[in-house]
């Protein structure tokens, strides 16, 4: 009956309110307080850098993400799963310790420039806009291969099997199952690459600094940290806002669903053509392995050395972030799963906006925003962690729900009618179809979004002091006293955890999936 | 008994109307053109399409506020009638709990639903291991369990072979037998229609037409159903 209550429906209204309220209140806070907003020449330089940064990014990314994605669709080989799941890797990476891995590799003193010297040849620099998107790539690439990838395994496997009776040769398996994927498939995985880059912070930091490679996230930084400007700094958090969305509007016009149907679930290969075409795959995965590895092993060989060694600090830090991680995730994974199931059916403004608007803002603009609001009610290093987890939620929300919105609405489309007319509904809709159906996706997201918040610095570097520090900041606080062996033997412990947390969701729901 | 009162349905530019009665029992098959309103009349006494104007009642209740799962309805739909992640008992299971919280008698019911649609000992098996014609028997034996006054096939074994489809078709006589219940079953061919041995509703131009026995109908076509069925 239309009067029975159904939570669900009623949760996910209430709670897209709430997420507004959490992302537009601070906002509202840090405009408040900083009255006569006025950008002058160096602001609206950095808002130019931002953008092409952001945009050269986000192309780079997800163009060469594809290639990749398809390799490991349709081949099967020996590592291809410890590649899928390294692939994980570098977007787990805090970026701080990201940037230490590259300076290694790319860095003045690093492995290429050496090798570049023994070949007589100039050295590169990784500083400026070129170091900014190799970073940005290094860290988006993977995420943006694992999205496609999804997208790939989705593609059902009777299509495939129809394609292959039909005679399609690779063109036409193109044309007609890919191409309508990738179109569904790559604005939304362009958008969020674009808008992790317009928000970076920690790369920017390390890699661009000066008048020439700032952005607009390093500028807010800049004013509250140093001038505790924050009239200009709420200027600059309106115009990083407006971009934002601008961003998010294209990328809507031009996703559309793919049409897919639901496919039975037998396991069947997605046909792997030969010729050149294997060569091409094999090339895409050699190019993109060492690109990704060897950062992440030269984060390892700096760090091993310090573990003998640690500070007293790393170890309360590193309980610290695995509780502010675990609980992050758990919410953000039912909150995203709320919101998705929601708008599966249709989308809703109301939902599409709470679970957007959280991309156009930044740690730092919460956190700035917070910390006003706090401040006049109690101290705000009290609530360090818990406004950490409240962050950490409404920043990583947005992932998430990218992530299963595609899921919710193949769900709702395949299964939704057989579902409403055996009245499956309320926990046991949850418990029959809704869990079992998209544990691979839940888990997944789960994932990122624990390893997100694991190492995760912007709120903490505002709000804590030593008692409330999280990995990542006693990282960040070695790193600035220049103890590198312990910056690093900290790091690895930090990547560890977060791989770990990542590896426990994503492969717990592979499993509840098999 | 059903009746569709002045019924309106209307999806963008097309529009289907309705205004007749069924009686419980009865076996009516329902022909016309593909994109001729089969399905959507199906949909909206199952209450996936509101009524734009008109009123569905059984027994003399409108039934347009009731949610589909309760609805006295069971619908087959095309394809997809079997959750993929759930086994054959889970499956027919929801038919008696959606919470599958089974009790040993539920389970000996299912058993015993298996056994009269001939899946006897398949209870364990998970749909991508039935063939078409198991899964469609499947469907069939949660509909037997469900017992709804209102059993509405929309085309479910427009996959299967004659021979197979006839099989069905005696089936779905035999589970219309032992509930007691009104068939409405959607097909292109006058064969399946034929062996339904009741009367049959004839859509075409944005009309449900009214009833009438399928065989004084297909002896005696009006023009648009010989059109439709290319005879002279």
């Amino acid at each position: 009956m239309a009067s029975r209550a159904r939570p669900l429906s009623l949760a996910a209204p209430a709670l897209a309110v709430l997420l507004l309220a959490l992302v537009l209140a601070p906002l509202l806070a840090v405009g408040l307080r900083g009255a006569g907003m006025s950008l002058g020449p160096a602001d609206w330089a950095a808002v130019r850098f931002s953008v092409t940064q952001a945009l050269l990014s986000a192309a780079f990314s997800t163009v060469l993400a594809i290639p990749v994605a398809r390799a490991l669709a349709r081949r099967r080989f020996p590592g291809r799963t410890a590649l899928i799941t390294l692939m994980g890797a570098p977007f787990l990476l805090p970026a701080v310790v990201a940037v230490l891995g590259l300076l290694a590799v790319f860095g003045r003193s690093g492995v290429l420039n050496q090798a570049l010297i023994q070949l007589g040849l100039p050295p590169i620099s990784i500083y400026g806009l070129h170091g900014v998107v190799l970073a940005h790539v290094f860290l988006n690439l993977p995420l943006a291969t694992r999205m496609i990838l999804q997208g790939w395994l989705a593609i059902p496997a009777e299509r495939t099997r129809l394609a292959q009776s039909l005679g399609f040769g690779p063109r036409e398996t193109f044309r007609h199952l890919e191409a309508p994927m990738l179109r569904e498939v790559l604005p939304g995985v362009a958008l969020v690459i674009l808008i992790v880059c317009l928000t970076s912070f920690a790369v920017v930091i390390t890699l661009g600094g000066g008048p020439r490679a700032t952005t607009i996230e390093l500028a807010i930084y800049q004013a509250v940290r140093f001038e505790f400007d924050l009239g200009r700094a709420a200027g600059l958090a309106g115009v990083q806002l407006l971009i934002c969305a601008l961003a998010a509007l294209i990328a809507w016009r031009f996703a559309r669903p793919a049409g897919f149907g639901a496919g039975l679930d037998r396991d069947l290969a997605l046909p792997a053509p030969g010729g050149w075409r294997t060569w091409g795959d094999g090339t895409a995965l050699v190019a993109v392995t060492p690109f990704l590895t060897l950062p992440l092993l030269s984060v390892l060989l700096r760090g091993l050395p310090g573990l003998t060694d640690l500070p007293a600090s790393v170890l309360p830090a590193a309980g610290r972030s695995i509780i502010v991680a675990l609980v992050s995730s758990g919410l953000t994974t039912v909150a995203a799963l709320t919101l998705a199931l929601a708008s599966a059916r249709r989308p809703k403004p109301l939902i599409e906006a709470a679970a957007t608007l959280p991309l156009a803002t930044s740690g730092l603009v919460l956190g700035t925003g917070l910390f006003l609001m706090i401040q006049p009610l109690a101290p705000p290093m009290t609530l360090a962690l818990p406004v950490t987890v409240l962050v950490n939620v409404a920043l990583s929300l947005p992932y998430l729900y990218r992530i299963l919105l595609p899921e919710t609405r193949a769900l709702q489309a395949d299964y939704g009618r057989l579902a409403d007319s055996l009245s499956l509904s309320g926990w046991a809709r949850l418990r029959w179809l809704i869990l079992p159906r998209l544990a691979r996706p839940l888990g997944f997201g789960a994932g990122v979004a624990a390893a997100l918040s694991m190492g995760d610095l912007g709120v903490i570097a505002l709000f804590a002091g030593e008692r409330q520090a999280t990995l990542p900041l006693v990282v960040a606080q070695l790193t600035g006293a220049y103890r590198m062996e312990a910056a690093a033997a900290a790091a690895l412990i930090l990547v560890t955890l977060s791989f770990a947390l990542f590896w426990a969701c994503d492969a717990g729901g592979r499993r509840a999936a098999a | 008994m059903l009746q569709l009162d002045r019924l309106i349905l209307m999806q963008g530019s097309f529009r289907l109307t309705a205004d007749w009665s069924a009686s419980p029992g009865q076996r009516i098959a329902v022909i016309g053109p593909s994109g001729g309103g089969k399905s959507t009349l199906l949909s909206a006494i199952a209450g996936f399409i509101a009524p734009t104007s008109g009123r569905i009642l059984w027994n003399g209740q409108e039934i347009a506020a009731v949610r589909p799962g309760e609805r006295p309805v069971t619908i087959l739909f095309q394809d997809q009638n079997l959750f993929p992640h759930l086994t054959v008992t889970q499956n027919l299971g929801l038919g008696l709990r959606p919470d599958l919280r089974l009790t040993p008698k539920d389970l000996e019911r299912i058993e015993d639903a298996l056994g009269r649609v001939g899946l006897a000992g398949l209870g364990a098996r998970r749909p991508a291991q039935l063939s078409g014609g198991q899964a469609s028997r499947a469907a069939l034996a949660r509909a037997l369990l469900r017992a709804r006054p209102i059993l509405l096939l929309d085309e479910p074994f427009a996959a299967l072979g004659p021979a197979q489809r006839r099989e069905m078709l005696s089936l779905v006589s035999e589970v219309a037998e032992a509930t007691g219940a009104l068939v409405l079953m959607v097909t292109h061919d006058p064969e399946d229609a034929r062996a339904l041995q009741g009367a049959t509703v004839f859509v075409a131009d944005g009309v449900a037409h009214p009833p009438v026995e399928t065989e004084a109908l297909l002896a005696a076509p009006p023009p648009a159903l010989l059109d439709y069925l290319g005879r002279k």
